[in-house]
């Protein structure tokens, strides 16, 4: 019990942070507007939650520009992906519980 | 936390991970609308064919432009249909139409699909009608096979049929216009009517 509640991850204790990462795993990368529509999130809220994300290094930002609009986007890391799968699998062994 | 809210975040996590990667606001009843437009267009095309054709179809002869222009029609039709239908349930589901699920559904689903109308293209114009109707049910079976990773999965299953009743229409080519009726036209009123009856009910 005490190893599963270890593979619970602080980072991901937050339904925008939960959404950001779902989001990553199953497509490549995600730009700023796709995760905004998606999460229903305001634009400082979902930066402060991507910030978060970053830090941690489980998400990486690509910042470019499409003709002269600035755009951001996002890919999961390789250790976010791997923190990610172990965050859901703790989260299934507690539930079977 | 408490089990309840170890769930909500696995319902959470499953239905973003769904919304992101798939278009689901295709509607059934685009199918069934399809499969009727081919109905109708097939009918159109044997009358066609009775009056003029006298059961051979020659390249460039009135009958075969004709039916070109039956087919892009019925193809025109469904595609309009598709889309106007797609857009009202998209507004419904709060999703928009353009977003990069259903960019990719498009991108899966025409592949195939063009790769197919190139080939048979170029065996008509060397003269090789026979298969036409196979092909055509395979390369739109695989188009189908492909985009059904990207919406509703259980398109596959349709995706499937079709394919099988190419290949079977392969060993029967004479019976190409019967595989194409079947294919095109009763197995998207049945499956559009199977997807439409399940949107309700859910």
């Amino acid at each position: 019990m005490k190893n599963i509640i270890g593979n619970i991850n602080k980072a991901f204790d937050h339904r925008i942070r939960l959404g950001i990462m779902s989001i990553l795993m199953v497509n490549e990368h995600a730009d700023f507007k796709m995760l905004k529509e998606l999460l229903g999130a305001t634009d400082g809220n979902l930066a402060s939650h991507t910030k978060a994300l970053e830090k941690e290094e489980y998400i990486m930002v690509e910042k470019s520009f499409i003709g002269r609009k600035p755009n951001t986007k996002y890919s999961a890391t390789k250790k976010g992906r791997e923190a990610f799968k172990k965050h859901v699998e703790a989260i299934e062994k507690l539930l079977k519980q | 936390m408490s089990t309840e809210e170890y769930l909500k975040d696995i319902t959470e996590i499953k239905d973003m991970m769904n919304k992101s990667s798939r278009f689901f606001s295709l509607s059934g009843l685009s199918g069934i609308m399809a499969g009727i437009y081919a109905l109708i267009g097939a009918a159109v095309a044997y009358y066609l064919d009775s009056i003029i054709g006298r059961g051979y179809l020659i390249l460039n002869s009135k009958l075969f432009n004709y039916i070109l222009i039956d087919l892009v029609i019925i193809a025109l039709l469904s595609i309009i249909t598709a889309i106007i239908l797609s857009i009202r349930k998209a507004k419904k589901n709060n999703e928009t139409l353009w977003n990069s699920a259903s960019k990719r559904l498009l991108t899966a689903f025409l592949i195939p699909l063009v790769t197919g109308g190139i080939y048979i293209i170029i065996k008509i114009s060397s003269h090789h009608y026979g298969l036409t109707g196979s092909l055509m049910l395979i390369f739109y079976g695989l188009a189908l096979v492909n985009a059904s990773k990207y919406t509703i999965g259980n398109v596959k299953y349709l995706g499937y049929i079709e394919i099988v009743l190419g290949l079977i229409c392969a060993v029967y080519p004479g019976y190409g216009f019967w595989f194409w009726v079947l294919g095109f036209g009763i197995m998207h009123i049945i499956y559009g009517s199977l997807i439409y009856f399940n949107e309700k009910s859910s």
